[in-house]
């Protein structure tokens, strides 16, 4: 649990990551230069929707067909991401880098059996059996804490609860052992109650593995608990950057703002402070479990 | 007491026709809309020359359409006969000029009937509920089940071949999708504040389905039914075609084309040019349909 | 079987009923309205007033409507279709003869339809707004606008008149007709039993430009359906997850959305498959193609009224059982639904 921050050589290195999207003749911009280092460690990113927290994630894989990539720094252990083919590509994304998405409801295929998804996970990049790649996944799936592996290798994603479905998830995303795990608000379309069960496997597996990992979120409390540091985002722009355990000494009105409308135990019981928003924006933030 | 009711009934009604002036400001929007996209703006304009061409035909067109001349059948396309001359030396582009004003009124008569037909079944449907709900959607189902070429068929055969039957026919067998998409919209605000507004106010169902859910269906009704038009076309064409629509010696393209079917192999013509402008009408209301639905459904579009 | 399951069988069944029930009034008022006198035409005009009572009063033509609505269908269920005016055959023996025809045009034609139409529906789909998009939704665009019986006959005046490659109407040359024994009713089938590829190929050749100009028309609805399918699930979540787990473009239109999409195709192919037989009233015309939809056109043009009914009833029935069907491949092959 100890933060890597100062590690000398971080696995991946951004800076002056702008992606703009295409609106009629020009260009709109939704993530305006942001940079940061990663270690293994826990990242943080903590905004509101249409900060453009969701975008970094897909950028760093190059998953945004219609959008315009644009860095002066994109570097994952040597490999250029900016400059890298889809071929390199290709064997980046899941290998190397892999991302959680939000709800598995949606998020996984519904016509395949999930065993089956995850063995397609681990077949991609390595020359496997189909009884290798099975056993694999069956290994994976209890790595995940699934109590009856073989049983639900194979059901269907609509026959698996949301707090499984996400663990599902996990197990997919994991298989492969790759360095980065993007994490997109991987809890927030879960119940309360498996929320931290789901978040504690992640948490386990990626500290033992050793795996650097960016949780991105709309929770400020959460991510200040899951987390070693935290980039705070607002407008397509980093406002705050910080050690989670150092959070409350946070500078930016914005951040500030934030923590001041999280409930906390043993708090007062007036109504929470609203946060103050400039007329310019007009977007909603996203409701507070 | 009195004038407060009054009040409410006024609400009620200015709020109605609010609802309804924003649906026809957006139907304005859309046609502006159209216009800017070159396939849909090819369609409207299509549409239009069609249009223009029916009201002025008997100016416009070189020759009689019906003159005949058998010192000059059979010609092929030239200078004095752009299109050609049929087995009767009659000008194929007369025919087919004339022939416009046949397809704007199968159009027009269709849509008369098409139109009222379904916004009166889907509303009622819609709004009463219950068994006649029940009843009506069946019958549009029963409808629907057919292909519309062959139910229309089955009508004209019953009612005798003419093109009188042939538009009643197809008028016949064109309202069910209205009817369900004018139910489908009343149930969307069946229960709309306004409405219960004049409920309570002692509106007649009557009066509360023609003065406040009709107005309110009938933009969307206006796209469905511009949207049918190209089958409603095709539909026509076919039925001329097989001797069940317009009879000869009407210039109607499908019986046209039946006509000059016997002497096709050898004078391309006859059929070429008929054909040719009912696909290009066809054409223009699916260019015409696919604009609206893009306009209207972003989220299907191309 | 569960209780919810039971009735929902049992509501699916209601459904069908009435709308069997509702499509034999409409075939019966269809009848009723024909201008034609059912007795008169078993009599002939000669016929004095005695026959003429006979006759009706023997097929039921002076008992009030709902009795003869009741008549009809109890017929029907006793699989009496009525004689065919035209022909003098049993309706049913007239129809089952032309089926085949019509069944080898549409199968073709579907086999075009579909195997164009969901490749390049999902190729439109993929290159969206692309030019290979704009292209194939010109085409697409024309076949739903086409009158396809012109497009037949254009197909006939380059095909066969110009470039004679192609044979003209009809399921073979004149004088092949009859050569081999008709067993099924399907000339190729027919044709390959005898052993006689002279007639075959030669089948083939007459069945070429009609399927394709019919699989045309159809290719476009399949074509048109088949891309919006596609889009709808190429923004689905799971894609992503498909990219992000490091698959090729290819795998994944392939192995995850195209697998989402296969219960829709089969459901719309199956809906297309019903539509040809409209396209094949007007196709088989211009093809002088003796099958079903030709069968149709000739009875409605001299109003022989009992096998305008029994033809209507049949494409009605053909409709709502190709319904079912769709309704029942999702139950079967959508793991969701299962």
């Amino acid at each position: 649990m100890e933060t890597q921050m100062d590690n000398p050589t971080p696995l991946l290195r951004v800076e002056g990551l702008r992606v703009s999207y295409r609106n009629g003749k020009a260009f709109t911009p939704v993530v305006k230069g942001v940079s940061f280092d990663l270690g293994r460690e826990r990242l943080g990113i903590v905004g509101e929707s249409g900060s453009g927290k969701s975008t970094i994630g897909r950028a760093l894989l190059k998953l945004l067909p219609t959008a315009r990539i644009e860095a002066d720094r994109m570097d994952f252990e040597g490999t250029d991401l900016l400059a890298a083919s889809e071929r390199q590509m290709l064997s980046i994304r899941g290998r190397r880098i892999s991302m959680i998405l939000q709800d598995p409801k949606f998020s996984l295929n519904p016509v395949h059996r999930v065993g089956d998804q995850i063995a397609e996970a681990y077949r991609v990049h390595n020359k496997a059996s189909a009884q290798v790649a099975r056993d694999k996944t069956l290994a994976m799936l209890e790595a995940v804490k699934i109590r009856d592996p073989e049983r639900v290798y194979g059901l269907y994603p609509h026959e698996v609860s949301g707090g499984m479905g996400q663990r599902i998830m996990i197990a997919m995303m994991l298989i492969p052992e790759p360095q980065i795990i993007i994490a997109d608000e991987p809890t927030s379309a879960l119940d309360v109650t498996v929320r931290m069960q789901v978040l504690n496997i992640l948490n386990e597996l990626v500290t033992n593995k050793g795996i650097g990992l960016i949780m991105i979120s709309h929770d400020l409390n959460l991510v200040r608990n899951f987390c070693d540091r935290v980039l705070v985002m607002r407008h397509g722009e980093v406002v705050e950057e910080r050690a989670a355990r150092d959070m409350q000494n946070c500078v930016h009105p914005y951040t500030r703002g934030l923590l001041a409308a999280q409930p906390h135990i043993g708090g007062s019981r007036r109504p929470l402070p609203v946060l103050n928003r400039e007329p310019a924006m007009r977007s909603t933030l996203e409701a507070q479990p | 007491m009195t004038t407060k009711t009054i009040d409410i009934g006024t609400a009620a009604m200015t709020a109605s026709s609010e609802k309804t002036y924003t649906a026809w400001s957006r139907l304005l929007r859309v046609l502006k809309d159209l216009l800017a996209n070159p396939s849909s703006g090819f369609g409207l304009v299509v549409i239009a020359i069609l249009l223009v061409t029916a009201l002025v035909a008997p100016w416009i067109a070189p020759y009689e359409p019906n003159m005949i001349n058998l010192a000059k059948a059979l010609q092929p396309p030239s200078a004095t006969h752009l299109f050609g001359t049929d087995e009767l030396g009659r000008d194929v582009l007369s025919r087919i000029i004339h022939g416009s004003r046949i397809s704007l009124t199968i159009i027009t008569i269709v849509s008369v009937i098409v139109g009222p037909l379904g916004l009166l079944v889907g509303t009622t449907a819609g709004y009463f509920g219950g068994w006649y709900d029940t009843v009506m959607m069946r019958i549009t189902d029963i409808f629907l089940s057919f292909p519309s070429l062959i139910l229309s068929l089955a009508f004209v055969a019953a009612l005798g071949a003419s093109l009188e039957n042939a538009i009643i026919a197809i008028g016949l067998t064109a309202w069910p999708p209205i009817a369900r998409l004018a139910r489908a919209e009343t149930l969307t605000f069946r229960n709309a504040d306004y409405i219960s507004a004049s409920r309570m106010q002692g509106a007649s169902k009557l009066r509360i389905i023609i003065k406040s859910i009709m107005p309110m269906c009938l933009p969307s009704v206006l796209v469905r039914v511009t949207l049918s038009m190209a089958t409603v076309i095709l539909t026509a064409a076919g039925l001329g075609f097989l001797g069940l629509g317009a009879q000869p010696p009407l210039p109607e393209w499908g019986a046209m084309i039946a006509t000059g079917r016997r002497y096709m192999l050898d004078n391309w013509w006859l059929v070429a040019f008929p054909g040719g402008a009912i696909l290009l009408v066809s054409l223009a209301f699916n260019l015409l349909g696919d604009g609206l639905r893009d306009a209207l459904d972003p989220k299907q579009g191309h | 079987m569960n209780n919810a399951r039971f009735s929902a069988f049992g509501r699916q069944a209601g459904t069908i009923l009435v709308t069997l029930i509702g499509l034999l009034i409409l075939t019966f008022c269809i009848g009723r309205l024909m201008p034609v006198d059912p007795v008169r035409a078993i009599v002939g005009e000669e016929a004095d007033r005695a026959t003429y009572e006979m006759v009706a009063e023997r097929i039921g033509a002076n008992l009030p409507l709902y009795q003869q609505f009741f008549k009809y269908v109890s017929d029907l269920l006793h699989g009496d279709f009525g004689v065919s005016i035209r022909t003098g055959q049993p309706v049913i023996n007239d129809i089952l003869h032309v089926m085949p025809a019509t069944i080898e045009l549409a199968t073709f034609a579907i086999i075009v339809g579909a195997g164009l139409g969901i490749p390049l529906g999902i190729l439109a789909a993929v290159r969206r707004n692309k030019p290979v998009d704009h292209v194939i939704r010109f085409l697409t665009l024309i076949g739903h606008s086409m009158p396809i019986f012109w497009t037949g006959m254009i197909g006939l005046i380059v095909f066969y008149a110009a470039l004679d490659l192609v044979g003209g109407g009809g399921r073979v040359s004149d004088y092949y007709i009859g050569l081999v024994p008709e067993t099924t009713g399907f000339l190729l089938i027919d044709s390959m039993l005898a052993g006689d590829w002279e007639v075959f190929w030669d089948a083939v050749n007459h069945l070429l430009l009609p399927a394709s100009i019919l699989g045309y028309s159809s290719m476009a609805y399949i074509t048109r359906m088949t891309r919006s399918f596609m889009l709808d699930q190429l923004n689905q979540e799971y894609v992503t997850t498909a990219r992000v787990k490091g698959l090729s473009k290819s795998r994944t239109i392939w192995h995850h959305a195209f697998a989402n999409i296969r219960v829709q195709l089969v459901t719309i192919v199956a809906l297309a498959y019903g539509s040809l037989l409209e396209g094949a009233v007007l196709i088989e015309t211009v093809f002088s193609w003796p099958g079903f939809g030709q069968y149709i056109t000739n009875n409605m043009l001299v109003g022989d009224m009992n096998a305008v009914m029994t033809c209507v009833l049949l494409v009605g029935v053909i409709f709502i059982g190709l319904n079912l069907l769709s309704d029942a491949l999702y139950k079967i092959f959508d793991p969701r639904t299962r």
